[in-house]
């Protein structure tokens, strides 16, 4: 019997390989403002998982592509006479009806639409697992290649033209990275639940770091102690393993700036 | 040979012509400003010349291998973004501590490596966005309304520093400013732009031109010798500046009333 048999590992190994992914590009989600986006690509996927049952493909295909679709049309449509906020909640807002309202079309399966919303990471089997840390692999390769452009583009864009990086190319890359991951968590946390895993992590992880590479790492720390401390939680106080880890990882939030208080106020 | 070449330059955004029939050339060494009134074109002639905007007419001639230092208008960084200045210098390239060390030093900012740029004042911020656009080892430095948000002796103090990074560097600088009395006072040539070339010349041409006076009045040109002096270059002599500049303001204004 090797140790992947065991639920809860398997559980565990997902919910890290989620969070080596999530952990960083959720700084850049929280230092460039966002968060909206985050949420408004998470609710399209189930719009991707009513498809996909439609369509007869796999679930991870399906959220993918809708949520890549999302993150480029809310891309292009960023300037042109609505203001972002208001733009992502509408089409996140309508793209969750219309998945549901789709999703009631599907006839001869009964879907449990609540497995998407809040996920369930001990269900997570071996195939899962493989499909999460490749795409976690995916995500942090694709940052780290383009960590120093991405860094310059969120910085400011006429400075990162004047150094020869396309701030429009890097925008795309992160859109691209927010929708693997979307994909990838949906199992784990699910979609209500995702954008709580790239923001927490990173805003708890700020007021530590000095760098942005340290916020990343700090992070990406912070994001493992809220997988392996949630997933402990949940077995022994029997509640829902998904918000159980984004409630440990909102009380190390609420801690983290509790330090950072302290400390400016014994600095004083 | 010309750093950069512009003959008949037109430019049309959104339908509008923004510049038209634009030509001027920069040779090494040289510090010219443009000077114009708000949507006057200039920001888009700056962007232009880095080759961010294509123009619709004319032709733009860079000479081989330039190597452009471009300073931003003032840069907003998400406090949410922790980031010290010698991380920033990284950015895009790594650069080495040496020269890192270097240009802030030439910049007027050596003690601020390891700062966090949230917490920097106007004025540093600006020596540090200097002390990157210097990194590159620029044949031409490019300002963009760099001082926008400084006071006046800050940014008396800034372009004191762009007069000595010019005669320790020997690259040339562009610059655009709304502060008309100290940018031409430390430039060797001024550019009044009003979507054209309205005129062009020595600080002193130009604020005596009728053109310049019929787009700023004669309220502004008094003020033009403040710092047109021999300078310290001891950076937070900033009360000595400013006393003399005022100074001078007043015997201008002074020689204004009695002509």
């Amino acid at each position: 019997m090797s140790l992947l048999d065991d639920f809860m590992v398997r559980a565990i190994l997902a919910g890290l390989g989620l969070v080596i992914a999530a952990a960083p590009l959720g700084c850049f989600v929280v230092w460039r403002r966002m968060a909206y986006f985050g949420d408004a690509t998470a609710h399209a996927a189930i719009l991707g998982v009513a498809l996909a049952l439609a369509f007869n493909v796999s679930i991870f295909a399906g959220v993918l592509v809708v949520a890549l679709i999302m993150a480029l049309a809310v891309s292009s449509l960023n300037g042109r006479g609505f203001a972002m906020d208001t733009l992502l909640g509408v089409m996140a807002h309508s793209s969750l009806a219309f998945g549901l309202v789709a999703v009631s079309f599907v006839h001869g399966v009964r879907v449990d639409l609540m497995a998407y919303l809040f996920g369930d990471i001990l269900a997570v089997g071996r195939s899962d697992l493989a499909v999460i840390w490749v795409g976690a692999a995916l995500v942090s390769g694709l940052l780290y290649w383009r960590w120093s452009a991405l860094l310059t583009a969120t910085l400011n864009p006429d400075l990162a033209m004047a150094s020869g990086v396309s701030p429009k190319r890097e925008q795309l890359i992160l859109s691209l990275a927010l929708a693997l991951v979307v994909a990838v968590a949906i199992k784990v946390v699910g979609t209500l639940l995702i954008a709580a895993m790239l923001l927490i992590p990173a805003a708890a992880a700020r007021p530590f770091a000095r760098t942005p590479e340290r916020m990343a790492v700090i992070a990406m720390v912070i994001g493992g102690i809220a997988i392996f401390g949630g997933i402990e939680g949940a077995f022994a106080f029997d509640t829902p393993t998904g918000p159980t880890i984004v409630c440990v990882a909102a009380l190390l939030f609420v801690l983290a700036n509790l330090v950072r208080v302290l400390r400016t106020y014994s600095a004083r | 040979m010309s750093l950069i070449t512009l003959v008949n330059v037109n430019v049309r955004l959104g339908g509008r012509t923004v510049l038209e029939d634009v030509s001027l050339a920069l040779e090494p060494g040289e510090i010219v400003t443009i000077v114009g009134p708000n949507g006057s074109g200039k920001s888009t002639l700056l962007r232009t010349i880095i080759g961010a905007i294509k123009p619709s007419g004319g032709t733009v001639l860079r000479k081989k291998g330039l190597k452009i230092g471009y300073v931003p208008q003032k840069l907003h960084i998400d406090p949410t973004l922790p980031l010290t200045v010698r991380r920033f210098l990284s950015l895009p390239k790594r650069v080495s501590n040496d020269a890192a060390h270097a240009a802030l030093h030439d910049a007027g900012a050596g003690h601020l490596c390891h700062h966090q740029m949230t917490d920097l004042s106007g004025g540093q911020f600006q020596r540090v966005l200097l002390a990157r656009a210097l990194l590159s080892k620029p044949d031409l430095l490019i300002l963009d309304e760099a001082t926008q948000g400084l006071d006046q002796p800050g940014s008396a103090d800034f372009y004191t520093q762009i007069e000595s990074v010019r005669r320790d560097k020997g690259c040339a600088v562009l610059m655009v400013s709304h502060e008309l009395h100290v940018v031409m006072a430390a430039s060797d040539r001024v550019i009044c732009l009003n979507g054209h070339v309205c005129c062009h010349g020595t600080p002193e041409h130009v604020a005596s031109a009728p053109e310049y006076r019929a787009l700023f009045g004669n309220g502004t040109h008094g003020a033009l010798a403040l710092y047109r002096h021999e300078h310290s270059h001891d950076h937070c002599d900033h009360d000595h500046a400013h006393q003399i500049g005022a100074h001078q303001i007043g015997e201008h204004a002074h020689e204004d009333q009695s002509a």
